[in-house]
């Protein structure tokens, strides 16, 4: 048996950083207050690292997101391997010219010369009553850019896996850290290992219906699967960890099996990530489906601040429970 | 602000390097626009005949190893910073055998060797690139530069500020170019910018700025130089202003009307290059015979870039799966 820690995202990603920077002096740590004079981030992401690995390597920066990934992009072409944090994901608009016109293309544009292997980290997430510009889930953003892999870990095991493998990864990857994901502790084995990128988790098996899931609704899932259970429903739940390029050799077995498919995402659900996963199910799979496709997401509005809109913004796990159900009748 | 103290003047022979870099620009840029109008090469193009000086005395100071970042406008950069001519007509001309296999084009070459790291199109973003490679070199513990070429109208965008404020901060060895060619795409000067210089705006940041006559070739090599000291030493970023005026429209082909006949006959008769020309003559640095020599031979480096680019291969449809990430996509 594998010794075990309990521990939340926070930590968990914080251990997953210990982890690289000692492993690799080319890591190297950027962002608004990541620093331990400045506290080691506002949730405390980044806690200690400058106190290990020096002021050199971690570095706070001022609030200038267009400055932080440029630094972070002429670094990894200059031969690092930054993580750069950008608070919040909503901010990311404010570096948008830099994550994709830059950081995404530079690879292609030169033909292969200069290659950009930096993370982007960055939180986000309605459930804190943050509002409107705190809490935007734009994965989809991301995951429509060629060039920059998307990430959001579910777990706090994930989020050690999924770091090392970002940070060890060729290219820019942008880690989508979710309000939900990073507060819950959870057994963590002492030696998880890297977690390859583009892999889903198929978190369990069903023969009725397959649930995709990533990010913050893989709880709102897994909070399902017992009234599932007692409805007679056998899911199959699937993590699918990395957004883009996702796991659609995973995703299509599954539902293959199963004939039925729901994905939910905290994103708006127009034009979001599940219309894509839906589209290619149904190219692949259409003669062999027993129930048409459905999606779940926020409605096309932004993250309200009443506790209660905020509430009705977000899938439930009732409006889960009910869509599978319709789907499976 | 002027730069003070002890100037540091290029010798002859730096002189007639810088000359030199001043030839190989200028005849590019004739053969590009030569090119295009007779219908073999299709690019959008952004001349920056008359900008010749700024480039060539800052790169006689620098070693293969120093970067540059630049923009769209930015060839003569690039060729003063000793690319190679072949593979650069290659690219732009979007064969395979261009620097970037012809899939960065004319607004994003890169060719690590000569130390040109990032091109890009989009207006004032080399700077905080720049900034990165000058954070990596300083971790590096080598006395490398990185330079941030960029225009006028660049200084009026966020990543600018954004810029300069963490450069001067970080003590990064970066060296802000402004080449001001008194005009942002078709706004003049006046219309876009808020300070009558520059330079100005360095001392809001923390850090030296000087407006140099991005024309002379002495002046402009004097004050690169302190810049250069000055990064290589760990003092940390310079902002240079230098004073320029591009000879044509924005892009190739425009209607440059947004420029007075007048303006533009006057910089065409200060035209650095001739006048560059002609003072190495007069100074006894170089023999007529000389620099005939020096121009013969670039003449002949650009044709055979052209005619050997022009019957290069064009890149086959599989590049489109590759280097989108470093394994290839399906």
């Amino acid at each position: 048996m594998t010794a075990t820690t309990k521990m939340n995202g926070i930590a968990a990603f914080n251990k997953a950083l210990h982890i690289a920077m000692e492993k690799d002096p080319k890591v190297l740590v950027l962002g608004e207050d990541v620093a331990d004079r400045e506290g080691g981030g506002v949730v405390g992401f980044t806690k200690g690292l400058s106190t290990t690995f020096g002021d050199d390597r971690v570095k706070s920066t001022p609030i200038a997101e267009q400055s932080i990934i440029g630094a972070a992009i002429g670094a990894a072409i200059g031969g690092y391997k930054p993580v750069a944090e950008i608070m919040l994901m909503n901010f990311t608009t404010v570096a948008m010219d830099m994550i994709h016109n830059h950081a995404a293309k530079l690879r292609f544009m030169s033909g292969g010369q200069t290659s950009v292997p930096m993370v982007i980290t960055t939180l986000t997430g309605a459930g804190a009553q943050t509002a409107g510009q705190h809490a935007d889930h734009l994965e989809a953003w991301f995951a429509h850019a060629a060039g920059i892999k998307v990430v959001a870990p579910a777990t706090p095991a994930d989020y050690i896996g999924l770091t090392l493998s970002a940070i060890d990864d060729p290219d820019p990857v942008m880690i989508v850290m979710s309000m939900m994901t990073l507060f819950g502790p959870m057994e963590v084995p002492d030696d998880q290992g890297p977690i390859p990128l583009g892999k889903a988790n198929v978190l369990a098996e069903g023969s009725d219906v397959t649930i995709i899931a990533y990010s913050s609704t893989v709880l709102t899932a897994f909070q399902a699967m017992p009234k599932l259970a007692e409805a007679g429903i056998s899911a199959e739940l699937i993590d699918l960890r990395t957004v883009s390029p996702w796991d659609r050799e995973t995703v299509l077995e599954s539902v293959r099996k199963t004939g039925r498919a729901v994905i939910i995402h905290e994103a708006v659900k127009e034009h979001g990530v599940g219309a894509e996963i839906a589209a290619v199910i149904n190219e692949e799979l259409f003669g062999e489906l027993k129930a048409p496709v459905r999606r779940l997401g926020a409605p096309s509005c932004p993250v309200p601040f009443a506790k209660v809109l905020e509430t009705a913004f977000l899938v439930s796990v009732d409006e889960l429970v009910e869509t599978v159900t319709a789907t499976v009748k | 602000m002027s730069a003070g103290g002890n100037r540091m003047t290029p010798n002859p022979e730096q002189q007639v390097d810088i000359y030199r870099r001043m030839v190989r620009i200028e005849r590019n840029d004739d053969a590009i626009r030569q090119t295009i109008k007779r219908g073999r090469l299709q690019m959008p193009y952004y001349s920056a005949r008359g900008q010749e000086v700024i480039p060539s005395a800052i790169s006689a100071q620098l070693n293969p190893d120093d970067t540059i970042c630049t923009i769209y406008r930015g060839i003569h950069d690039m060729v003063a910073k000793d690319m190679p001519l072949r593979p650069l007509w290659a690219e732009i001309a979007g064969r395979v055998d261009g620097t970037c296999k012809g899939k960065g084009g004319p607004m994003h070459l890169t060719h690590p060797e000569s130390g040109v790291m990032v091109t890009t199109g989009i207006v004032g973003s080399s700077m905080p690139i720049a900034n990165g490679l000058g954070w990596a070199m300083k971790l590096d513990g080598s006395k490398r530069v990185s330079i941030a070429y960029f225009g006028d109208g660049a200084s009026n965008i966020g990543a600018f500020h954004e810029a300069l404020n963490l450069a001067s901060l970080w003590k990064l060895p970066v060296i802000f170019v402004c080449q001001n060619n008194r005009f942002a795409e078709h706004t003049r000067y006046e219309n876009g910018t808020s300070v009558d210089q520059i330079s100005k705006r360095a001392a809001g940041y923390g850090m030296p700025g000087y407006t140099v006559d991005g024309n002379d070739p002495s002046e402009m090599y004097a004050h690169a130089y302190e810049a250069i000291e000055r990064a290589r030493s760990g003092e940390g970023p310079t902002l240079l202003e230098c004073m320029t005026f591009r000879f044509l429209g924005h892009v190739f082909g425009d209607d440059d009307k947004y420029m007075t006949k007048e303006e533009k006959a006057e910089a065409m008769e200060k035209d650095p290059l001739p006048a560059f020309r002609a003072r190495l003559i007069a100074d006894g640095h170089a023999t007529e015979e000389q620099l005939a020599e020096i121009e013969k031979k670039i003449t002949d480096e650009v044709a055979d870039a052209r005619d050997w680019a022009l019957e290069r291969e064009f890149p086959s449809t599989d590049e489109l799966k590759r280097d989108v990430f470093e394994a290839e996509i399906a």
